[in-house]
């Protein structure tokens, strides 16, 4: 049976999807590039940051990664640029730039 | 179908491409054309990239389909053309027409071989100019009124401002920055 | 040795559901199905069977919950009739395209309105295009022989599609009759454990059931999920003769009756085909070559091979127990008539809709048929090509 949907796309044959278009393995989107979906991007000014953390559990694509009580730069594959980072940083810590 | 304009609108959810391609629709129907302005409709997702069409024939149009083979491109975001073919099908006497600061010149190596008219069009600085705001779409919509030729700027110009009045009703201070937009937008991209 | 019982419709599906002793069933009640899950709701209080009852606020919710639980990997059923399938609908394309073999008992009967809770098959009928098999009964015997094959058909790797088994509300779903049934152990035996490849509730191999599919997708699914339907027909004879194997008891796509020599042919499905053979027979005694094509498998349609056990005859009528409203016919003789047309046959065939919201057909009314078809071809008659039988007027 056919559970590698990694090579399954646009232009695949009918007999090459998966039975009931079923999604097999877990976390598929990690490879789901939203990132290309970004016309601005968050940006982070470590001075400024204080490491309060209330970044990243707004955002909506998980975007901001927490390694020991700390945050880590962002995973602009993924980053839609949507800016509630930078709107919640009470510390003009995250600003928006145009463009990627 | 000869002598049917067809024109493909690449943009990014949210930029209002699919809104020029409705408003360019209105525009040709007042000079008294057959139209069809119409999105390939998806998930609707903010900065995604979106295709949208025109159809403007002096004929009553049939075809239902999306358009493979444009006399016209319109790019509204010019960070698509890396991902998407923005030029496939396009014809080589048509002309594609891109919203980026740069020269026709510097954007043809990206366009993968293609051999027809370049205009470009720096959108953003005119809407910043004249809206204060990054809202290329009505810049564009003058750039391929003026491109195409399908009206002359005058009459065009004219009904734009009704369509502004009529859209604009509740916030009528934004009607003139919109009309100042679609000025320079139809004479800068012909230089 | 085969068990000799007296049980209704509804008594014999609920024991093939006892013998199987699915993993979950999710149903809510309506006449004339709800004698099913009050019967496995009383095995299972009496501890004869360890099936999960959902007792749901609707039949949306009774096949939702039997998808769910079928893509968590349990075996799956439920039950219903006439407008609780209506408001399933959606629900039944989901589980098709999905690919989540369950199975539905379904008590035929007509559809609002006007309100009615006696037989026909505007219900079944209506989901034909759902994507579900659909497999038919004449009486209880075949109503739990269906039933013990169901799994083994939708469950096939090369199928995986939701089965339907339907039956004739109150004419065999509360009508006792004589029943030979199988040994639990043989019955155990013949449909096996269910063992999905995928599950939900499979730790080594997560995954997501039912994602949005694009145009690039979509077609391409559906051409699958057709494949599967066309795999069916292979393994319905395949199981078919196994069960044959086990009980002596002959099944196919459908059943020819008396028409190998028939001049004259009735196509039909469910109770009312008993009837119409005991017209036969009488009429056989009369010299007058009649004889009856009644179906069994409706999805996937055995239209060619349908058309070729027809083809010798002079005149067929199909009788359908559901109204297309195309103003010309139900969908069994649309269907009929397309592959008729597909082999080029000469018969002629004509268009009946009997026996809707519980209308009854008699003996009689088969005779007045083939008078019909008779007058038809030996006298160049001019009958009508699409009627209404036992219609005042």
């Amino acid at each position: 049976m056919r559970t590698d949907i990694s090579k399954i796309h646009d232009n695949s044959k009918w007999t090459e999807l998966t039975p009931g278009n079923h999604v097999y393995g877990g976390g598929t989107s990690k490879a789901f590039n939203t990132g290309e979906w970004r016309t601005s991007t968050p940006v982070l000014d470590e001075s400024k940051c204080v490491h309060c953390l209330l970044c990243a559990p707004v955002c909506p694509d998980s975007c901001i990664p927490v390694v020991s009580g700390k945050r880590l730069a962002f995973d602009l594959d993924h980053c839609k640029g949507c800016g509630i980072c930078a709107y919640q940083c009470k510390f003009g810590a995250i600003t928006m730039k145009e463009g990627k | 179908m000869k002598d049917t304009i067809e024109i493909r609108w690449h943009g990014r959810g949210g930029q209002g491409a699919k809104t020029a391609a409705l408003l360019l629709a209105d525009v040709a129907f007042k000079t008294g054309k057959y139209v069809q302005g119409f999105p390939e409709y998806g998930p609707e997702r903010m900065g995604a990239p979106i295709t949208a069409y025109n159809r403007i024939s002096s004929e009553p149009i049939r075809v239902h389909s999306n358009i493979y083979e444009p006399q016209y491109v319109v790019v509204v975001d010019e960070s698509l053309i890396e991902p998407v073919h923005v030029t496939a099908g396009l014809a080589e006497d048509g002309a594609i027409i891109i919203n980026t600061p740069k020269t026709p010149d510097e954007v043809r190596p990206l366009l993968k071989g293609y051999k027809g008219k370049v205009y470009t069009l720096d959108a953003k600085e005119i809407s910043m100019k004249t809206l204060g705001k990054n809202f290329p779409n009505s810049p564009m919509l003058a750039a391929i009124v003026a491109v195409s030729g399908i009206m002359e700027e005058g009459p065009f110009l004219e009904d734009m401002r009704q369509s502004y009045q009529h859209k604009f009703a509740k916030k009528p201070e934004v009607i003139e920055g919109n009309m100042e937009a679609l000025k320079l937008a139809f004479r800068e991209v012909m230089k | 040795m085969a068990i000799r019982e007296r049980l209704s419709g509804n008594e014999a599906v609920a024991h093939a559901i006892k013998q199987i002793n699915p993993d979950v069933m999710p149903a809510f009640p309506i006449t004339p199905s709800t004698e099913i899950p009050q019967f496995v709701s009383t095995f299972i209080s009496n501890g004869e069977i360890d099936t999960e009852f959902i007792p749901v606020e609707s039949e949306h919710s009774a096949m939702s919950a039997a998808i769910g639980a079928e893509a968590a990997g349990c075996r799956t059923l439920t039950a219903t009739s006439s407008c609780g399938m209506a408001l399933m609908w959606e629900e039944l394309y989901v589980a098709a395209s999905n690919r989540l073999p369950l199975a539905l008992a379904l008590v035929n009967r007509a559809l609002s309105g006007p309100i009615n809770i006696n037989c026909d098959h505007s219900d079944s009928m209506g989901a034909r295009d759902t994507g579900w098999l659909q497999i038919y009964a004449e009486n209880n015997q075949e109503a739990y022989d269906n039933f013990v094959q169901a799994y083994r058909i939708s469950e096939h790797k090369d199928v995986r599609l939701p089965i339907m088994i339907c039956q004739d509300g109150f004419i065999t779903s509360h009508a006792v009759e004589n029943i030979t049934l199988i040994e639990d152990d043989l019955v155990k035996k013949f449909v096996g454990e269910y063992n999905p490849e995928q599950y939900l509730l499979n730790p080594e191999m997560p995954m997501a059931v039912g994602p949005y599919a694009t145009s690039p997708y979509y077609m391409e699914t559906k051409m699958a999920q057709n494949t599967a339907m066309k795999n069916a027909k292979q393994v319905i004879l395949d199981v078919a003769k196994e069960f044959e194997e086990m009980t002596g008891r002959h099944y196919g796509f459908f059943e020819e009756y008396r028409l190998e020599d028939a001049d004259y042919a009735i196509v039909m499905i469910g109770s009312a085909a008993g009837t119409t053979k005991e017209a036969i027979d009488e009429l056989r005694n009369e010299g007058k070559k009649v004889g009856l094509l009644k179906i069994r498998v409706f999805r996937p349609f055995p239209g060619e091979e349908i058309a070729k056990a027809l083809a010798h005859t002079k005149a067929v009528a199909i009788l359908d127990r559901s109204e297309g409203f195309r103003a010309g016919g139900g969908p069994l003789s649309a269907e009929v008539k397309e592959h008729l047309y597909d082999i080029q046959a000469t018969t002629k065939a004509v268009s009946y809709i009997y026996g809707l919201g519980g209308r009854d057909y008699t003996v009689d009314s088969a005779k007045g048929v083939f008078a019909q078809l008779e007058d038809m071809i030996e006298n160049g008659a001019e009958i009508p090509q699409y009627q209404y039988i036992g219609l005042r007027q």
